[in-house]
């Protein structure tokens, strides 16, 4: 029986070709679809975590109300101390001092005097400890487009177009004119080992990258930093994990009578992405039911045009005996088969431009060329188990929804009507 | 005829009565107090920071009024830094860095050692008659002492502060109080003279806060620990090459 419908299908292809494409692209565009906003959600939150704010980030509530100005004159003091509480309460967890400066970065020509200069947006990080987690957290050796990695103390990674801009190679001397923790002019000598882009227009434009033990001493920050970002060891964030941690930490150490206080936040609250992961959240069930929704509608209505030039097999088939019942219930059995075969060819290919676009990403650097907002430029899929599951049964439920309906009309023909439209 | 004596007895007490001044005169004996060709200043800043407190000492060689010379001398980190005003320029040099730089454009907005004063304050023409229309608008008491209200307003575009209301000492034609804004009318500082001292016939804050609104803290405490006119300052100390001495 099986193979009578399967031969009834592949040779009669207007009965299955077009359903099946349909139920293709259907399965396709939404398994691409949901695998690109894995993707691009993930890019973002992975670049917010990476570049701002660390799956949690402990910072002083003064600090925390004025984050987007640096205003490192409130940073966390005593750091060693709370560096050690926070890997004693949070041992899974990785944890790594960082400050947030800005600036004016000065070329000087051969007598010493300003050549170049312009606005430097800063962040100094743990460069040269052995088990600092920073350069794989900022992919630092990826960026680097000329020169090399930060070998001593005193030595600094600039963006390659801030480089370009100042015109000035690896190697040259550069000053920093910046302001102290304590709201003093500041200069600062280091060495460009050498430029890096990291794909984010925000830090590219002005970037500069040093270790947080110089920028330190050059902002008079002894034993204080900006903040401190914690990092699960998965490097993927856990919201559950991430609130409970921050409102432990908070409970014991935050104090609401001090403004210098260290207070825990989480990266959606953070970096203000919470309704976006929210979004994520619920993206699945949108594409789902769209893809269901319309998918159907596009079914059904092959299903009844498909139905109306077979009235005369119906008519046939219900002249030899046949029930109404067990026709309709080949008709929905033919519809699961091409939803089934839809359904699989429309995910391999969905799933296969996906691991293209996660392998290689789609460049939207020109879009984010003045942009603020800490987003990558570079865009990848993400293909994840969610994507083999996500198409699959909404291809083969909207194609028996569409063959139910339509079969309905079938359904309730009687014999006579179908015999005498055979004849005409 | 016969009340003519009777008229001259009412004119008289208002012709004895000294002739009130212009606002335009008011600023005139202002800037005459306060300005010389040349003199060396020590001075005190004592910046109430958000994060506490801490006191910068400099001392300043000036002369032609457009022309600057600043070392400081604590605290220790900023010990050696020096400063070089020549007109409308201004340069810095660190030892630690052993490099001079040229701050410009947004940079003179930058707050002095972290106190309430920008460089733009530094940089200003102190003549107050070269920059402003005055007009008094009113006349109160200020610590004890009575003051003309004047309302300050910029004659041409790029003045540091568009708009000025100063409380000058009648007496000592000194600005005991000021209130610094914006061209959009928002204030930006205030300065208030707590104490004054007479040197060498001119009347000069010994002591007054200055503060920035738009700044969280308690302000700036200039300290004006000696000053003396007319020094015979050598060119010398008005050179690039003296910031690296």
């Amino acid at each position: 029986m099986i193979v009578f419908f399967l031969k009834g299908l592949l040779r009669d292809r207007s009965r299955s070709l077009f359903p099946l494409l349909t139920v293709f692209f259907g399965v396709f565009l939404a398994v691409f679809m949901y695998a690109f906003m894995n993707g691009v959600i993930g890019d973002m939150v992975g670049t917010t975590a990476h570049y701002q704010t660390g799956h949690v980030r402990v910072l002083t509530r003064a600090y925390a109300e004025e984050a987007d100005q640096n205003p490192n004159d409130l940073a966390l003091t005593g750091l060693a101390k709370t560096l050690q509480t926070l890997r004693a309460k949070f041992p899974a967890m990785v944890w790594t001092p960082r400050i947030r400066f800005g600036g004016l970065l000065d070329i000087p020509d051969e007598k010493g005097e300003t050549k170049t200069q312009g606005p430097a947006s800063g962040m100094a990080v743990d460069l040269f400890s052995t088990s600092s987690p920073e350069p794989r957290l900022l992919d630092i050796r990826k960026a680097i487009v000329r020169g090399a990695m930060p070998q001593r103390p005193g030595d600094v990674l600039i963006g390659d177009d801030f480089a370009r801009k100042l015109n000035v190679a690896p190697g040259a001397t550069a000053t920093l004119i910046s302001s102290t923790m304590y709201g003093s002019m500041t200069m600062a000598n280091f060495k460009i080992a050498g430029t890096v882009r990291f794909g984010v227009a925000a830090m590219d434009r002005g970037a500069m990258i040093a270790d947080v033990a110089d920028i330190q001493s050059a902002l008079d920050m002894e034993d204080a930093a900006g903040e401190i970002v914690g990092f699960f060891p998965d490097d993927v964030y856990h919201d559950e994990a991430a609130k409970l941690m921050a409102a432990s930490f908070n409970r014991e150490f935050n104090n609401p009578g001090d403004k210098f206080s260290p207070r825990m936040g989480t990266l959606p609250d953070e970096s203000g992405l919470g309704d976006y992961l929210s979004l994520v959240d619920s993206m699945g069930i949108i594409i789902i039911a769209i893809f269901v929704l319309a998918m159907s509608i596009v079914l059904w209505n092959a299903g009844l045009m498909g139905s109306l030039r077979r009235y005369g097999e119906i008519g046939v088939r219900l002249a030899v005996g046949e029930n109404n019942g067990h026709i309709y219930q080949t008709l929905i059995l033919e519809s699961l088969a091409i939803g089934i075969f839809g359904s699989v060819l429309g995910t391999l290919a969905g799933v296969g431009l996906a691991y293209l676009m996660q392998v290689h990403g789609l460049d939207f650097s020109s879009l984010f060329r003045n942009s603020a907002m800490m987003v990558p430029s570079v865009y990848h899929a993400r293909v994840t188990p969610g994507c083999f599951i996500i198409g699959f049964a909404p291809g083969i439920i909207s194609t028996v929804l569409g063959a139910s309906i339509a079969g309905v009309g079938i359904y309730k023909r009687r014999t006579a009507q179908l015999f005498k439209e055979l004849e005409a | 005829m016969k009340h003519a004596p009777l008229a001259l007895l009412l004119i008289l007490p208002a012709l004895l009565l000294p002739q009130e001044p212009t606002a335009g005169q008011i600023i005139e004996r202002v800037d005459q107090n306060t300005i010389a060709d040349s003199k060396v200043v020590v001075s005190k800043l004592v910046i109430h920071g958000r994060r506490g407190e801490r006191t910068v000492e400099a001392k300043s060689w000036q002369r032609n009024l457009g022309d600057s010379f600043t070392e400081y001398l604590a605290p220790p980190r900023d010990q050696g830094t020096k400063m070089l005003k020549l007109g409308d320029q201004l340069w810095t040099y660190s030892p630690a860095t052993d490099r001079t730089i040229l701050i410009s454009g947004h940079m003179l907005r930058q707050s002095v050692m972290g106190s309430d004063l920008s460089y733009e304050d530094m940089m200003e023409d102190p003549y107050l008659q070269h920059q402003y229309n005055a007009q008094i608008v009113g006349s109160e008491t200020v610590a004890g002492r009575p003051a003309w209200v004047l309302e300050l307003k910029a004659k041409k575009e790029g003045v540091a502060y568009d708009k000025r209301t100063v409380w000058v000492d009648r007496e000592r034609f000194f600005i005991v109080k000021e209130d610094l804004y914006a061209k959009s009318g928002k204030l930006l500082k205030q300065v208030l003279v707590q104490e004054m001292m007479k040197v060498e016939g001119r009347w000069l804050p010994r002591r007054a806060t200055y503060k920035d609104v738009l700044k969280e803290g308690e302000g700036t405490e200039m300290i004006l620990e000696s000053i003396a006119f007319s020094e015979d300052i050598p060119a010398s100390v008005f050179s690039k090459a003296s910031l690296r001495k």
